[in-house]
């Protein structure tokens, strides 16, 4: 009896978020991959199944490869550098030096700001003539105009740098939060061990720090896919979708071509992208990351 | 007891009546509007839709800001699938067939009774009604209308030996004039430029006003073909990347829309291309003499036309749907259209607006207001196909890659063509 009321209690505390979870993810998802099989209703013609022609329709798409490899440098720009930069943003913010307040406000103020409003500012920075990168250019050094986002071949680079700058202050919260959690001890033994700096960081720092690591990495990939935001303010895709990513590409097939069926089929695309890399990282990184 | 029991039911009984009697005479309409223009806009329609309604008492008008012009048909069209759609909503005149290929528009020529309307529906200029009408029937109602005209600056005209009063007129005379007027620092960088034709977004709206001038027109008005691949449309586009490559009297690369008026204003071109709705910003802030004018000409003077329609959705009750086309045809009288013109700057779209006092003497106080309509004469339809949304993409990639470099204007051209057929083919 006892045992039974138990089981009921459980699921009544686990039941708020199990619906939200099944009413905005899991159903969601499922009746992503049906749709992705169907034509796209229009009026009063109803959706009907196509089979696997939107997949046909896929994998003959220029756009579709032309985001995907986009989406492939934008992550490879800007997951190592935001990460790498959050930890020594941390490292830097966590010593005993003069400043590290206002350094700590200046390097988490970029994450508080919303992207749309980021996007804009950027927009201003780039503007060839007048724009902040012009005047630093043809002030100090004259040289000519540059048209970073108005060229397909340094429109990407801008975006990813827009993207570092906007997520590294929020990685760095994480690392700088492990980094206090990490007892003291470990350092004055390793000082009296005679261990150098940089033998303390690789030894000791690094591997105490994998489980934010981890984490961190993670948001980092699905930030790489999610944040489209100062594409809509910046680029609106292009010039000829050479700023596109496919999360924006999806918006644009579903919200302004009103093609649903297709872009359900790229939704599935995005779906499995992430999964395989959500469950990659873990088993990459599982030998590695040692929970305390 | 008694009397209290007859007195509850009495109360009952008018409440019921009165609710049907409400019920029966008041009509609510949904009405979504989009701003794409900063400031009065929506305040200007929220005093026009209260001025309606305080004088058609049996009509309640919900106004819905519904954001921009994208968001606002995205919004109708789910809403429309839901089933729920507004009655009443402006719209891009370019998005007119995606919304008859959704069927959640009617056209107005079904709500006409009188000889009245159908006068009423005659009223408009052509130019703005080649967007509105399609298969003999009228579908929308030109209301936020605008198009692109030629700014320039008076002082730099002058500065280099230009009568400041006459800008070119062919483009020919653009690329004679802008050399002139293109100035360059110790360093041999350019620091004014000698036109700017914004590129950014959707580059096919000015490329238009380049193809009407070499006299070909984009697509045709079943909107089901599209006519990318013609040799006169290359030569427009040949011109355009010219400007930049050949001439070098325009920036290269792809010019952004918002920094227009700025870079206008700072001095860094002494022409630029812009839509009318930028009349009052380049009054407000131009801080030198500027003068407006008809886009140069080729073949022909030429231009699209652009902006938002009246549509009416079919999905609502006969009630509203005469209440719906009674307030458009209110709001679109010369009293209304003069005061939402003065207060936003976008083209009144009839003859008889211009000749109301209102807009006499604002024109009188501001010449320039008149040359969008001047030039609604020469002006063509937007491209406007089925599938609007996914044809100007792919015409506005093709745009991008000739103007970037990426690809030959012939090559460019020839692919948008055979994208748009494989969209189109459906409708044929």
């Amino acid at each position: 009896m006892m045992h039974r009321r138990e089981w009921i209690y459980g699921w009544l505390f686990l039941s708020p978020a199990l619906l939200f979870l099944f009413t905005f993810t899991h159903y969601p998802a499922v009746k992503t991959i049906v749709s992705s099989f169907f034509s796209t209703p229009r009026g009063k013609r109803p959706a009907k199944f196509i089979g696997i022609e939107n997949y046909q329709a896929l994998i003959q798409d220029e756009v579709f490869w032309k985001v995907l490899t986009n989406n492939f440098w934008f992550a490879v720009g800007t997951i190592p550098i935001s990460v790498g930069l959050a930890l020594l943003m941390a490292l830097w913010v966590n010593s005993k030096l003069k400043g590290t307040t206002l350094s700590r406000i200046a390097f988490f103020a970029p994450t508080v700001l919303p992207l749309i409003a980021v996007a804009n500012i950027w927009l201003f920075f780039y503007t060839p003539g007048f724009g902040l990168i012009d005047q630093f250019r043809s002030g100090l050094f004259g040289l000519p105009a540059i048209n970073l986002l108005g060229n397909p071949d340094t429109v990407l680079a801008a975006m990813i740098v827009v993207a570092i700058w906007k997520e590294a202050g929020f990685f760095m919260i994480f690392y700088l939060a492990a980094l206090q959690s990490i007892p003291p001890v470990l350092k004055e033994a390793a000082d009296v061990e005679g261990a150098s700096n940089f033998y303390y960081l690789r030894k000791i720092l690094f591997p105490l720090l994998m489980p934010t690591t981890l984490f961190v990495s993670i948001n980092a990939v699905i930030n790489s896919f999610r944040l489209v935001d100062h594409i809509f303010v910046m680029t609106e895709g292009g010039p000829d979708n050479a700023s596109s990513l496919l999360l924006y590409y999806i918006y644009e097939t579903a919200f302004k071509y009103w093609q649903t069926g297709y872009a359900a089929t790229l939704t599935v695309v995005m779906l499995i992208l992430l999964s395989v890399l959500a469950i990659g990282q873990f088993f990459l990184f599982d030998r590695k990351v040692h929970y305390q | 007891m008694k009397r209290f029991g007859r007195f509850r039911t009495s109360v009952a009984s008018i409440a019921l009546l009165w609710g049907m009697t409400s019920a029966a005479m008041a009509v609510d309409l949904e009405f979504y509007f989009p701003v794409a223009v900063g400031g009065k806009a929506a305040d200007t329609i929220k005093e026009l839709t209260d001025e309606y309604a305080a004088a058609n008492p049996g009509v309640n008008i919900d106004a819905v800001y519904a954001g921009s012009y994208g968001d606002t048909v995205t919004k109708a069209l789910t809403a429309s699938r839901g089933g729920k759609p507004p009655q009443l909503s402006v719209i891009l005149s370019v998005d007119m067939f995606t919304l008859i290929d959704e069927e959640v528009i009617m056209p107005f020529d079904d709500l006409v009774e009188t000889d009245e309307d159908k006068a009423w529906l005659q009223s408009f200029y052509p130019a703005f009604m080649e967007n509105s009408q399609t298969g003999g029937k009228t579908y929308g109602i030109p209301f936020q209308r605008s198009t692109p005209v030629l700014y320039w600056n008076k002082e730099a005209f002058a500065e280099a030996g230009l009568d400041p009063d006459t800008p070119p007129s062919t483009w020919e005379e653009t690329i004679e004039m802008g050399k002139k007027l293109v100035k360059k620092d110790g360093d041999g960088n350019v620091t004014r430029w000698g036109v700017r034709i914004p590129s950014s977004g959707f580059p096919y709206w000015l490329f238009q006003g380049l193809t009407t001038q070499n006299d070909v027109i984009l697509a045709n008005s079943d909107g089901n073909q599209t006519n990318f691949a013609d040799p006169k449309v290359a030569e427009a586009l040949q011109y355009l990347v010219d400007l930049s490559t050949k001439h070098e009297v325009m920036a290269p690369g792809i010019i952004e829309w918002g920094a227009t008026p700025k870079a206008f204003f700072e001095g860094q071109t002494a022409m630029m291309w812009t839509s009318t709705g930028n009349l009052t910003n380049v009054r407000n802030n131009a801080p030198f003499d500027f003068g407006v004018g008809l886009l140069p000409g080729n073949v022909r003077r030429g231009a699209p036309t652009g902006g938002g329609n009246f549509y009416i959705f079919s999905d609502s009750s006969d009630e509203q749907k005469k209440a719906a086309f009674d307030f458009v045809k209110w709001i679109s009288q010369p009293a209304q259209s003069a005061k939402w013109t003065i207060a936003t700057g976008y083209v009144a779209p009839r003859p008889d607006t211009w000749e109301t006092a209102e807009m006499k003497a604002y024109t009188d106080d501001f010449a320039p207001a008149l040359v969008a309509r001047d030039q609604l004469e020469f002006a063509v339809a937007e491209l406007s196909t089925y599938q609007n949304q996914r044809v100007t993409a792919v015409f506005n990639d093709a745009l991008a890659a000739a103007i970037t470099g990426s690809k030959s204007v012939e090559d460019a051209l020839a692919e948008a063509q055979k994208q748009a057929d494989a969209i189109l083919k459906e409708y044929r």
